[in-house]
């Protein structure tokens, strides 16, 4: 496919970028092995020594465990040998690892331990003399963590995760995860879309009031509300904020323009899923982060999550929920955080729409290839704003996007 | 209790339960459970690993009513259709008339494309009790085999 250029501008990107196949290809290559942090998982999910879980970056497949000296590990997930799958699991505990095709053993840091055969059979066969041990072995991942989030790059140039964050977002990130926490349940919803239409959505302070009704009709949040957006130097991380009013506001900013999202007022008959108990200390009811390329912290109210962004194909993405409490929740808090989680997932009352929503994008694009969306709202900067009507950190996200991508 | 008798009310309840979502009148759903009830939507794996949270987590039947009430006036998701199968319910015990019963399912999604295919497939955990002659759910726990959902789970399982 020949790429008509990029537009000079970032309120406007061209279609084929969700459709293209060589893009796709060089985005594994150019952004998740590139020079960025990938999310892994939770040191939570890895307690002690041995435990593991498999994951991906972007779509290479990773091993992360932790070893007997307390750190975190992640290599891939490829025997050097023909390239088979070395851990089939989801997640465990294991003193080394085995591929099962023809038994080479890896140890936790990722290095070739074991080659079945290595001397032959009775003197016939086995490897060759000069093969060695150390000189095979899977890429290996730089591996940082923060709040308890474990990242992962396979590039040496990606600067600390602190700086790669950025000072803002870092605390918007680290309020939330300053207490230990509890993993309360693990969803995959797939959404039927490139995975950059979901980075878009996550970063889209723009449609939260106007796809959403249910976060309108009670008041959680409102572009009318006091609240922001702060987005990287990158572009790339974000973080949007706003504070929860007690009071459904008036609904001034809405009244007159006709949306669907205000008509129709109904009342929940069990409103204890909005039971909300001030726990940030900040009166901020809603937060939305973001890390590129593939990571979200949401909170809204007492409903903690992360999510993790992973493509499958140019139309397919895996969104995989991690939905969490803390170590030192109440019974009553517990109760109040799974009611809550209502709200997310692919069952969310709110979120339940960002699945569907990039399979209308991509769907709506099928021919559309030559064309560019329009992404205007608030002006054409990609910084941070006081405000929300604004889709500066979607023009963020494409500002990183490009610069990866050398677009 | 007579185990085939009863056996033969809890299927009658499960085909009544999936009339009612697939036939499209889920203001009657609800009328399920009893008042204080428990409705989760989760995974296997949840489920064996102890991890209490749900894709929906309803501690009451107001909580159901509200559900419907968002999905008909509320969310947005594409026209789509469901076909629930249930299989043989298994009774796994009783006790101050409230009966466990284990139920196997399977839901077929039909989208408004036409696009039929396999959605969830799993178990019911039910805990039954009868209430003015008719049976009702005190829990239903909907363990779904996979941890992936295609899109969006929108109507109930
Ligand atoms: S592919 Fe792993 S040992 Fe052969
Ligand atoms: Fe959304």
């Amino acid at each position: 496919m020949q790429h008509p250029s990029w537009p000079d501008t970032l309120t406007r990107v061209p279609y084929w970028v969700y459709q293209d196949a060589q893009t796709f290809a060089n985005e594994q290559q150019r952004i998740f092995e590139g020079p960025v942090w990938n999310f892994l998982c939770l040191e939570e999910e890895l307690p002690h020594a041995g435990d593991y879980r498999t994951t991906f970056v972007g779509r290479m497949p990773v091993i992360v465990v932790r070893d007997d000296d307390g750190e975190v590990y992640a290599f891939e997930n490829r025997c050097v040998h023909r390239g088979a799958l070395i851990a089939l699991e989801d997640e465990g505990n294991a003193r080394d690892f085995q591929c099962v095709y023809h038994a080479w053993t890896y140890d936790r840091q990722g290095q070739l331990k074991g080659v079945a055969f290595k001397e032959g059979v009775n003197g016939k066969g086995g490897m060759p003399k000069d093969f060695c041990m150390q000189a095979h072995g899977p890429r290996k991942l730089r591996v940082t963590t923060i709040f308890g989030l474990v990242f992962g790059s396979l590039s040496d140039e990606v600067p600390p995760i602190e700086e790669y964050i950025g000072d803002d977002v870092l605390a918007k990130m680290e309020r939330v995860l300053r207490r230990p926490v509890h993993v309360l349940g693990r969803f995959t919803q797939a959404l039927p879309n490139n995975w950059k239409m979901y980075a878009e959505n996550v970063r889209d302070t723009y449609h939260a009031s106007l796809l959403h009704l249910f976060f309108t009709k009670f008041g959680i949040t409102r572009l009318d509300q006091a609240g922001g957006v702060v987005v990287s130097e990158s572009g790339g991380n974000h973080a949007t904020a706003s504070i929860v009013e007690r009071v459904v506001p008036r609904q001034e900013a809405y009244v007159g323009q006709g949306f669907r999202s205000q008509e129709n007022e109904f009342k929940l008959r069990d409103p204890s899923i909005l039971d909300t108990h001030e726990e940030f200390g900040d009166n901020i009811g809603l937060q939305i982060l973001s890390v590129f390329p593939g990571f979200v912290l949401q909170q809204i109210r007492n409903c903690v999550a992360v999510r993790q962004v992973l493509p499958r194909a140019i139309a397919a993405t895996d969104l995989n929920w991690t939905y969490l409490g803390f170590k030192d929740d109440s019974p009553e808090m517990r109760r109040v955080r799974l009611k809550q989680a209502n709200l997310i997932g692919p069952a969310g009352y709110v979120s339940m729409e960002d699945g569907a929503v990039g399979g209308f994008v991509q769907r709506g694009i099928a021919s559309a290839g030559a064309l560019d969306s329009v992404i205007a709202l608030g002006g054409d900067n990609a910084g941070s704003e006081t405000f929300r009507a604004t889709e500066a950190s979607v023009r963020g996200f494409w500002k990183a996007y490009r610069k990866y991508m050398d677009f | 209790m007579d185990d085939l008798h009863y056996t033969h009310r809890i299927n009658q309840l499960n085909a009544e339960y999936a009339r009612c979502i697939d036939d499209d009148r889920i203001e009657a759903w609800p009328d399920f459970f009893v008042a204080e009830c428990l409705y989760k939507i989760t995974t296997a794996d949840n489920h064996a690993r102890g991890r209490e949270a749900g894709l929906v987590y309803a501690d009451s039947r107001a909580m159901l009513q509200d559900r419907v009430a968002a999905l008909r006036e509320a969310n947005i998701y594409e026209r789509q259709r469901y076909r629930h199968l249930t299989g043989v319910p298994s009774l796994l015990s009783q006790s101050d008339g409230m009966v466990a019963v284990e139920v196997p399912f399977i839901v077929i999604r039909i989208m408004r494309d036409g696009t039929s295919e396999v959605f969830a497939t799993g178990r019911y955990l039910d805990q039954v009790v009868e209430v003015t002659g008719q049976l009702r759910f005190r829990e239903r726990i909907v363990v779904c085999d996979s941890h992936r959902f295609d899109t969006l789970v929108a109507l109930p399982l």
